[in-house]
């Protein structure tokens, strides 16, 4: 059931309703035995005042002692519904009917001595036999049971009738704690549905209910987590519209100069400056793309692919750059079988790196790239021979828009490495940058060799 | 007028210093603080277009150094970060004036003529001496009727010497006005122009002192 307002009054009713069952069923029980042992001790009285009376009177002599018992209780209204209760015989040792009161039936109530029931006439009596021997009588004194049900019954319907009363109110009442109950979190709801999705201030918990707090804590914890993304976003955005300025702003004043130009040859060379900036900014707003990639969650579902494929597609799709830079691209893939998911997370990592090493090497050098299995862990090293990273600048490569003072590709974005740390962050792996021993920079990432094994 | 480009972007960079060349201008890049300090204690500009974000810091921290140690030498920031707030920073700083990228060439130079006309004490931006008046903005000049026209470093003489008549300016101090650092100094550059000058001008306009350089003629042609 999915609603607490139902579930809760369903629960309460029903409970409510056995409860009152039980009682009743209870209390039925417990009168009819209470009922039964005053009746019984008032059978038992009547048998030995009957007994006493005949004994004060000087025994019993013929049916006229029947008045003794019999006419006395009497009420003059027979249609009284505990008119007649009680029945008298009294039977003598010879077997004589001795008196009866009015209404006793004709045959003898009962065989033996103390309590009996014994039908008669088709209604069942419950009798108490008082035998005095001295004057050699039986007295019998009995009440009909069905007398008795009806008394127990009234009791019963006593009961249940303001229960059938009560039960609706008991109801309502039930219904309306609930609701009231329920109120806070039907505020609470309210107040999150009225919410424009900008505002992300926390809920205010004082006036809430205990029990409503923890989940108020929750909600208030994960905007402040959605704030925090949301801030990181806007001052990416932000950052990133600034880092855009830059090179639109050579792109105008280029065109500008195009424009302007007293003579061809400087009208072609803004041309070709400008040609230069549309690349340059076209790496940089890819670069952002990869950026905002790697903070995406990691896609599980997408096709395995070839470790050495993703490599030689990354290479192949540099090897223009390689060419106008004068530089040899060398891969070694060889060997090592290895399939990753990632390769979305993978190839703007090892673009980046090759990039960069492309960029940083003098013409006519190689820049080598390798995959390699090294025990459980999976290893790509792109080599250069370039200046490598200046010790000064090590600490700051990775982070966004730092761009080393001694840049070899003359200004790029400041974004090519934190990209690439990142990725292999979400990756679960490890990026290593060391200079390369005769000079250049060697760079590694590390792995885990298990290809669905990450921890984004 | 020489003047210091201080931007790390090569595009921007090559552009402003093209563009600023064309405006009549004689421009030097650098881009990295390093090289600007450097230049900057090398001497000879007039003013300096300075960006905020190099690779090897901010260029307000330049800037700084510069009014730290008494420099007076006017400083345009020319910067992607342009909210009312970083404007207000970069002048509280001590810069002179500034741009927010991107930007147009025509208002850079203009903006730097101003600059560099309030630096020498001038408000009007039109220069008269003897009947010529020398405009920067189009590097023309006219006496009475008469309209002159200077080819781009005819003109960068003429108005050096024109900012202050009278004193006289060295033929090295002329050709770091016309010459950047890639360019190649010919050696009688400067005496051929001065010719040209004279013969648009007429010949007593400009006086030759005789070895320490050039001055504007107290009297009229």
């Amino acid at each position: 059931m999915s609603s607490i307002r139902k579930r809760l009054l369903v629960i309460l009713l029903a409970g409510t309703g056995v409860i009152w069952l039980c009682a009743v069923i209870w209390i039925q029980h417990s009168t009819r035995t209470e009922v039964g042992h005053v009746l019984d001790r008032r059978l038992q009285e009547s048998a030995q005042m009957v007994a006493s009376l005949i004994r004060r009177n000087g025994g019993i002599a013929g049916p006229d002692a029947a008045a003794l018992v019999g006419d006395a209780p009497a009420l003059p209204d027979s249609r009284h519904d505990f008119a007649r209760q009680l029945i008298c015989q009294v039977w003598g040792f010879d077997g004589q009917l001795k008196s009866e009161s009015d209404g006793a039936p004709t045959g003898q109530l009962a065989e033996q001595e103390g309590f009996s029931e014994r039908e008669v006439d088709g209604e069942v009596w419950r009798v108490y036999t008082h035998v005095d021997a001295d004057l050699g009588i039986r007295v019998m004194v009995g009440d009909a049971r069905f007398m008795r049900e009806r008394l127990v019954h009234g009791v019963a319907m006593g009961l249940l009738a303001p229960a059938m009363l009560i039960l609706p109110l008991l109801a309502a009442l039930i219904w309306l704690a609930v609701r009231g109950g329920l109120a806070p979190m039907d505020r609470l709801a309210q107040a999150l549905s009225r919410r424009p999705a900008t505002d992300l201030s926390p809920l205010g918990e004082t006036r809430a209910p205990a029990e409503l707090r923890p989940m108020i804590e929750a909600l208030n914890g994960l905007f402040h987590r959605v704030e925090g993304l949301r801030d990181r976003e806007r001052s990416f955005t932000a950052f990133a519209a600034h880092e855009l300025k830059t090179p639109l702003a050579g792109l105008k004043t280029q065109a500008q100069i195009a424009t302007l130009a007293p003579d061809a040859a400087t009208r072609e060379r803004a041309l070709a400056q400008i040609a230069q900036g549309v690349d340059r900014t076209d790496r940089m707003v890819r670069q952002l793309l990869d950026m905002t990639a790697t903070e995406n969650p990691i896609d599980s579902t997408a096709p395995a692919e070839d470790g050495a494929k993703i490599l030689t597609d990354v290479a192949g799709a540099l090897g223009g750059l390689a060419g106008a830079r004068g530089v040899t691209l060398r891969l070694e893939t060889g060997g090592a079988e290895w399939r990753s998911t990632q390769a979305a997370l993978l190839a703007p990592a090892l673009r980046n790196l090759l990039e960069n090493a492309i960029l940083a090497s003098p013409a006519g050098a190689t820049v080598e790239a390798r995959l390699a299995r090294d025990g459980g862990r999976v290893r790509f090293s792109v080599l250069d021979r370039g200046p490598g990273i200046s010790e000064a600048d090590r600490p700051h490569v990775t982070e966004r828009f730092y761009r080393g003072s001694a840049s070899p590709s003359g200004g790029g974005s400041g974004l090519g490495l934190s990209i690439t740390a990142a990725a292999v962050e979400a990756l679960g792996g490890e990026l290593r940058l060391t200079p390369r021993d005769g000079g250049g920079e060697h760079a590694e990432i590390i792995l885990p060799g298990e290809p669905a094994a990450s921890t984004a | 007028m020489r003047l210091l480009i201080v931007e790390d972007d090569p595009v921007l960079s090559d552009g402003i210093a093209v563009g600023l060349g064309l405006s009549g201008f004689t421009a030097d890049a650098v881009g990295t603080l390093a090289d600007a300090r450097a230049a900057v204690e090398a001497g000879g500009f007039a003013g300096v277009v300075l960006d905020i974000m190099l690779p090897d810091g901010s260029g307000l921290d330049l800037l700084a150094e510069l009014r730290g140690a008494g420099s007076k030498l006017p400083v345009l920031l020319l910067t992607a970060r342009d909210r009312v707030r970083d404007r207000v920073l970069g002048l509280d700083a001590g810069a002179d004036d500034y741009l927010g990228k991107p930007f147009d060439l025509d208002e850079l130079a203009a903006r730097l003529r101003a600059m560099l006309r309030r630096q020498e004490g001038r408000a009007a931006a039109v220069i008269e001496w003897n009947g010529l008046r020398l405009d920067p903005a189009t590097q023309s000049g006219r006496i009475g009727e008469r309209e002159l026209r200077f080819s781009r470093r005819e003109f960068a003489i003429l108005h050096a010497l024109a900012e202050h008549p009278g004193r006289i300016l060295s033929k090295t101090q002329l050709e770091e006005r016309l010459y950047g650092w890639q360019e190649d100094v010919e050696s009688n550059t400067v005496e051929v122009h001065i010719h040209h000058l004279r013969a648009k001008l007429g010949r007593t306009f400009i006086d030759t002192v005789r070895g320490a350089g050039y001055r504007l003629a107290e009297g009229g042609p």
